[in-house]
């Protein structure tokens, strides 16, 4: 217990003392809420589908989710490279709950995160449907950052150095992105993209934060819950799997 | 004496290249024993597979009292290291990273607190217990490591080159508290150098290693005698050679990291 405690602790630290972390990840939701909000808006609404800008919101903070979570899991690989990686695999405590200690911290950050791109869309206008349920989305936030903290982790046990880090940006977090439903509705898709959408874990995440905000979902809570929640026990048994069998 | 650490025809293949070769040897409970040889000769390697972290390809290693492949934790739990590179988090203060330990071998909370101050105190840095590592030099964060290799009271503290980059002073300060801890607390010490006169110096005893096989191995005086040398430097360059090695470590590292990638196919 202990040993999570510390370890979760470490990743918290670390982050409120990148500053130039946190600011820097804020921008490309930024980008993406302002440029596509503002710039796709009037073809969205004369489209029949309401207003973009909420409807786009919820998939921007899953995008600095997820963006947050995996990079979390991977900054593993620079704990290797510097090092402090040796310092753990030589402590006697159990791998599992070096994992678990690593990816609690990586998820509470990119919660933070979420939370702060959530503040930020609401400076830019954006209005949570029911602000009740905010907490509940909160607690959603958090379920998709553990997934995506745990799939992060499990990569980077995979990896030894960060050259295969644009590898798994391009043809792992940005297909995972894109295909998620987080800049488009789910209904009235080409039947492929509307199948590989439904293999995208994000999918689900996304959905869930568009019922808790803005009252406008495909899934359904329940079932984007069981999904979750599948996924991210099997990453975390997979993580800690992978992490066990690490050599330095 | 009893023997802490026992190993037995261990060898460490990385794929057609053996790192370690059929190696056997035992540190008594107590001795300060120094592992001695050229770049690449294997030093890292066995220090890796006794400190749990590296699994061998076949033979195998008791420390104290404990198998390596079987009783990892119980291993774990015995020794302290301090590696060859850095192994600090850069982002925590000297303290942050020195309670992190102390949390993670499981040193209660008020002995932590003593221990700590008494051993920053003891490398100098107490005074700086609250500046983040990355701000250290390369002096410093050794001492830091040191500090913290002790803090759990290891049965046996490894060191991989322990006093590369430090001056003299520094050196000299770390060995008499090293001896101390060693004659008072009977803490076993298993450390590499390069600098000869330190381990001749130091060691009680000495093994050298060259391309994966043990070649010598006994008191300093004994095996000057062996070669018929006057110094350890001497007898070192007798045994192994005059040619200069490339560690090519790096080259086994890309290789091993690239079976690995991608799922240890080979």
């Amino acid at each position: 217990m202990k040993t999570i405690y510390i370890l979760w602790l470490r990743e918290i630290k670390r982050y409120l003392r990148s500053r130039s972390r946190i600011i820097g990840s804020l921008g490309q939701p930024l980008l993406f809420l302002l440029a596509l909000g503002y710039g796709l808006g009037s073809v969205f609404a004369k489209a029949g589908e309401g207003n973009y800008f909420q409807f786009l919101a919820p998939g921007i903070i899953g995008m600095s989710i997820i963006f947050t979570a995996i990079f979390s899991g991977i900054q593993m690989i620079y704990d290797r490279q510097f090092g402090f990686l040796k310092e753990t695999l030589v402590a006697p405590v159990n791998r599992l709950n070096i994992m678990i200690g690593r990816t609690l911290g990586g998820a509470t950050v990119a919660t933070m995160q979420g939370v702060l791109v959530l503040i930020l869309v609401t400076i830019f206008g954006f209005r949570p449907y029911s602000w009740a349920l905010v907490p509940v989305a909160i607690l959603f936030m958090l379920l998709v950052a553990l997934l995506f903290a745990a799939l992060g982790a499990t990569i980077a046990s995979l990896l030894d150095d960060m050259q295969g880090f644009q590898l798994i940006m391009n043809f792992l977090v940005m297909p995972l992105f894109f295909l998620s439903g987080a800049l488009f509705p789910l209904d009235g898709l080409p039947a492929v993209l509307g199948a590989i959408v439904k293999f995208d874990p994000l999918s689900y995440g996304i959905d869930s934060f568009r019922i808790l905000l803005v009252n406008n979902g495909s899934f359904g809570l329940g079932l984007d819950f069981v999904v979750l929640a599948v996924c991210t026990a099997a990453f975390l048994g997979l993580g800690s799997y992978f992490f066990s069998k690490i050599q330095i | 004496m009893e023997n802490i650490i026992s190993v037995k025809n261990l060898v460490k293949k990385f794929g057609d290249f053996t790192a370690v070769d059929d190696i056997s040897f035992d540190v008594k409970k107590g001795e300060i024993f120094a592992f001695l040889g050229p770049n690449g000769a294997g030093k890292s390697t066995t220090i890796k597979m006794l400190t749990t972290i590296l699994n061998p390809t076949s033979g195998n290693i008791k420390l104290n009292g404990h198998d390596t492949a079987d009783d990892a934790d119980a291993v774990r739990h015995s020794f302290g290291i301090v590696f060859q590179d850095p192994s600090l988090d850069d982002d925590l203060t000297a303290l942050e990273n020195m309670n992190l330990h102390g949390v993670l071998y499981g040193v209660p909370g008020k002995v932590r607190k003593e221990r700590i101050e008494q051993l920053l105190n003891f490398v100098e840095l107490w005074d700086r217990r609250n500046s983040l590592v990355k701000e250290f030099s390369g002096g410093m964060k050794r001492r830091l490591e040191i500090a913290r290799g002790l803090l759990h009271h290891p049965t046996v503290l490894f060191l991989d080159e322990p006093t590369l980059g430090l001056d003299p002073q520094t050196r000299n300060h770390m060995w008499s508290y090293l001896q101390n801890l060693n004659k008072e607390e009977g803490i076993t010490v298993f450390f590499t150098t390069h600098y000869m006169e330190e381990a001749e110096r130091i060691a009680q005893r000495i093994a050298i290693i060259d391309h994966g096989k043990i070649i010598a191995s006994g008191t300093a005086a004994e095996l000057n005698a062996k070669t018929g040398k006057s110094s350890l430097e001497d007898t070192f360059l007798d045994l192994t050679g005059k040619v200069i090695r490339d560690e090519d470590a790096n080259a086994t590292d890309r290789m091993r990291n690239r079976s690995r990638m991608w799922g240890g196919r080979r």
